[in-house]
């Protein structure tokens, strides 16, 4: 099974690679955007229609996979990066792109400052890199503040107080970096590293209340638990092993032991509450799991599991400052043997608020007519209404993207023959015929 | 023990011991001179500093193997990263009898080597018990082994060169890399950096002098430092430079609070 695995990611071409749909809300849900596979897809909640991004910087829109989108924390920017080496930068008020940053690598994440002033990102091997926003200061290169020795950097993120820059990877551990006043002569101070995952770490996330305003540290990752940190010392506070919770609630006792990768992670900020997307080996759990985090206590817990009726394992989250809805998108790019190259199902749980009178929280999942931006919205950002009864595709989506995020993310092992076989068989003389 | 002994690749067999001292024969351990640091290793890391085991690498300090690491027990102080064949591991053991020193060194062939050394000279001399060597890739893996602030000395003596430009970023040291070394050193600490090769030691030098968080220590200081004796003279690789009439470049810093 294993080595089967091996063969099929070493015989697929690099252009092949399957890439998730990704979901991000602005702070204000003003905006919903999607991307899929080199498509940006941007839909105006406010005047209810499509935004049309405009992009006159001489350089061409995406053309691969995009791999990483997000709003910055005052949600005038919006920044997108992926596998076709840019970096862009785009204006919320008239979705014109006011930047494009070359990279030398492919970008694997990338965040804007909390001041708006910076946008960083990180490429493929493990390079974190900065440009300044300012008008008059932006360079189409990236000035290099940090490096993680040769690994992929997961997740970026920006403390929610600015001063510090958090970098997730493969290799299990989340760096915390003290973000300096001067960012270009490097970010060299390291404040903790947050280790405790046992695989990679696909996700981070803070969370924070009133009381606690420099916040937690939440992360998910291939080991299939959340982790609640204290990330300015890099103490675990608590473990949710969400994999194993969801076997329990799952209604079918069946075993589906390993595989159960939090792909995302999303807390409201201001709030308690945590949804998280777990990639499922047995899809039995459609739909997502809600934890509560309790920030005196610092205990995690689950809350509930909110199912749908339909196929769908979500690939990314969304949620505005407010935490009123959750936006879901479940689909990927690339998959093989497939007619439409592309496949994006947007899905909204709402009603996330505690009622102040009511103790149990009662979410709500969404008909396609009940979404906020209606069949307007979903023709937006799906590219098409009628998505609902491709119930096999997204199936075998959700497969695609789970084989292509362990053939990323995890080590390849190899038997002692198979390791024999492949140092006889080195490509290096290859390469030079 | 000649350098150049014919290639004999089986080891742990009873004449890989020397008759006279029982000391493991280094032609019995021969290993390739280049190991690249960026490929994707397979060998246990601790998930985190307190995971790893101080019991079974110092018994002779932490007797049973019990709570492993609590607040306020020995940690280890001095980091030895390639550390060879452990030449200056075994003198500095006793010149520093009370600190905890651990080697790394990315050959498994070397490191199972420095082990056996280890043990030979715990088990005639009494020595060496304070030393202890780990198969591992520090570059991408010390944050794994060591705490915030908690060595007093690292050492980086005669590391690869990696001569080619494309090939620069496996260097042990660099701008990138010094980030993680300050994190898990105490300010006041020491890091030397000693090379035969020019070029690497003005690149060394260049990188520590350009970071933030280390400073040059003056010369004065530097020779009244009773390590910076045995650098050259206790290491492997010193010894065969001096051998050869070479000549070697040193870095001594300190490192040095934000």
């Amino acid at each position: 099974m294993e080595e089967t695995l091996i063969d099929e990611a070493e015989n697929n071409s690099r252009d092949g690679e399957v890439a998730p749909a990704l979901i991000t809300v602005h702070p204000l849900e003003k905006f919903v955007a999607v991307a899929i596979g080199s498509e940006l897809r941007v839909f105006d909640l406010e005047r209810g229609f499509g935004a049309n991004m405009l992009d006159d910087s001489g350089v061409s829109q995406h053309s691969d996979s995009i791999r990483t989108i997000g709003f910055s924390a005052s949600g005038k920017l919006f920044v997108s990066a992926g596998d076709d080496k840019l970096v862009k930068v785009w204006s919320t008020d008239s979705w014109q792109c006011i930047h494009t940053v070359f990279s030398e690598k492919r970008v694997s994440a990338a965040a804007i400052s909390c001041d708006d002033h910076f946008v960083s990102f990180a490429d493929k091997f493990g390079v974190v890199w900065i440009v300044s926003l300012e008008e008059n200061e932006r360079n189409d290169k990236g000035t290099q503040i940090l490096a993680h020795y040769c690994s992929i950097i997961t997740s970026l993120e920006f403390s929610p107080d600015g001063k510090f820059i958090l970098s997730a990877d493969r290799d299990f551990k989340i760096r915390v970096t003290v973000f300096p006043k001067k960012p270009f002569s490097g970010a060299h101070e390291i404040q903790s590293y947050c280790l405790g995952h046992t695989e990679f770490v696909s996700c981070v996330s803070f969370i924070g209340t009133s009381e606690y305003p420099q916040g937690f540290l939440l992360s998910g990752g291939g080991d299939s638990t959340v982790r609640l940190w204290d990330f300015t010392s890099g103490t675990l506070l608590d473990t949710c092993e969400v994999g194993a919770q969801a076997e329990i609630l799952g209604s079918n006792g069946d075993e589906g032991s390993c595989g159960h990768a939090v792909t995302d992670i999303c807390a409201s900020p201001d709030r308690s509450l945590v949804a998280v997307a777990i990639q499922r080996q047995v899809s039995n759990l459609h739909g997502v799991m809600l934890l509560t985090c309790d920030l005196s206590s610092r205990r995690l817990s689950v809350s509930k599991v909110v199912t749908m009726k339909e196929t769908f394992t979500p690939t990314s989250l969304g949620m505005s400052v407010s935490g009123e809805n959750l936006w879901m998108v479940s689909g990927a790019s690339n998959l093989p043997g497939s007619v439409s190259s592309v496949l994006a199902r947007v899905k909204v749980i709402s009603r996330l608020k505690q009622m102040p009178d009511s103790s149990e929280l009662k979410p709500a999942v969404l008909e396609d007519n009940e979404v906020p931006g209606g069949t307007k919205l979903l023709e937006k950002l799906q590219g098409s209404v009628y998505i609902a009864h491709e119930e096999e595709t997204l199936a075998a989506a959700a497969e695609a993207v789970k084989t292509a995020m362990r053939n990323l993310l995890i080590k390849r092992q190899y038997s002692v023959e198979k390791r024999e076989l492949r140092k006889k068989s080195r490509n290096d003389r290859k390469l030079k015929q | 023990m000649s350098e150049n002994s014919t290639n004999t690749s089986s080891s742990l067999n009873p004449k890989s011991f020397s008759s006279n001292n029982g000391l493991p024969r280094k032609r019995f351990y021969r290993a390739r001179a280049h190991s690249n640091p960026l490929s994707d290793s397979h060998f246990p890391v601790p998930i985190k500093p307190s995971h790893l085991s101080l019991s079974h690498h110092y018994p002779h300090f932490f007797p049973s193997s019990s709570p492993d690491q609590s607040d306020g027990q020995k940690r280890i102080e001095f980091a030895d990263i390639g550390c060879g064949f452990g030449g200056l591991l075994v003198t500095l053991s006793t010149m520093y009898p009370d600190t905890l020193m651990m080697g790394m060194e990315i050959r498994d062939k070397v490191t199972e080597y420095v082990k056996e050394r280890i043990k030979a000279l715990r088990a005639s001399l009494g020595s060496c018990h304070n030393v202890s060597v780990i198969r591992t890739n520090s570059m991408k893996y010390l944050p794994n082994y060591f705490d915030k602030g908690q060595l007093s000395k690292m050492f980086f003596l005669f590391p690869d060169p990696h001569f080619k430009e494309k090939n620069h970023r496996r260097r042990v040291i660099s701008d990138s890399l010094l980030d993680e070394y300050a994190y898990v050193m105490k300010v006041g600490g020491m890091v030397y950096a000693v090379t035969d090769v020019e070029e690497l030691g003005e690149w060394m030098s260049g990188c520590l002098e350009r970071h933030c968080l280390f400073e040059r220590v003056g010369d004065d200081e530097v020779e009244a430092d009773p390590v910076t004796k045995v650098l050259e003279s206790a290491t492997e690789e010193g010894q065969k430079v001096i051998r050869n009439g070479g000549q070697t470049f040193r870095s001594v810093f300190r490192r040095v609070a934000a």
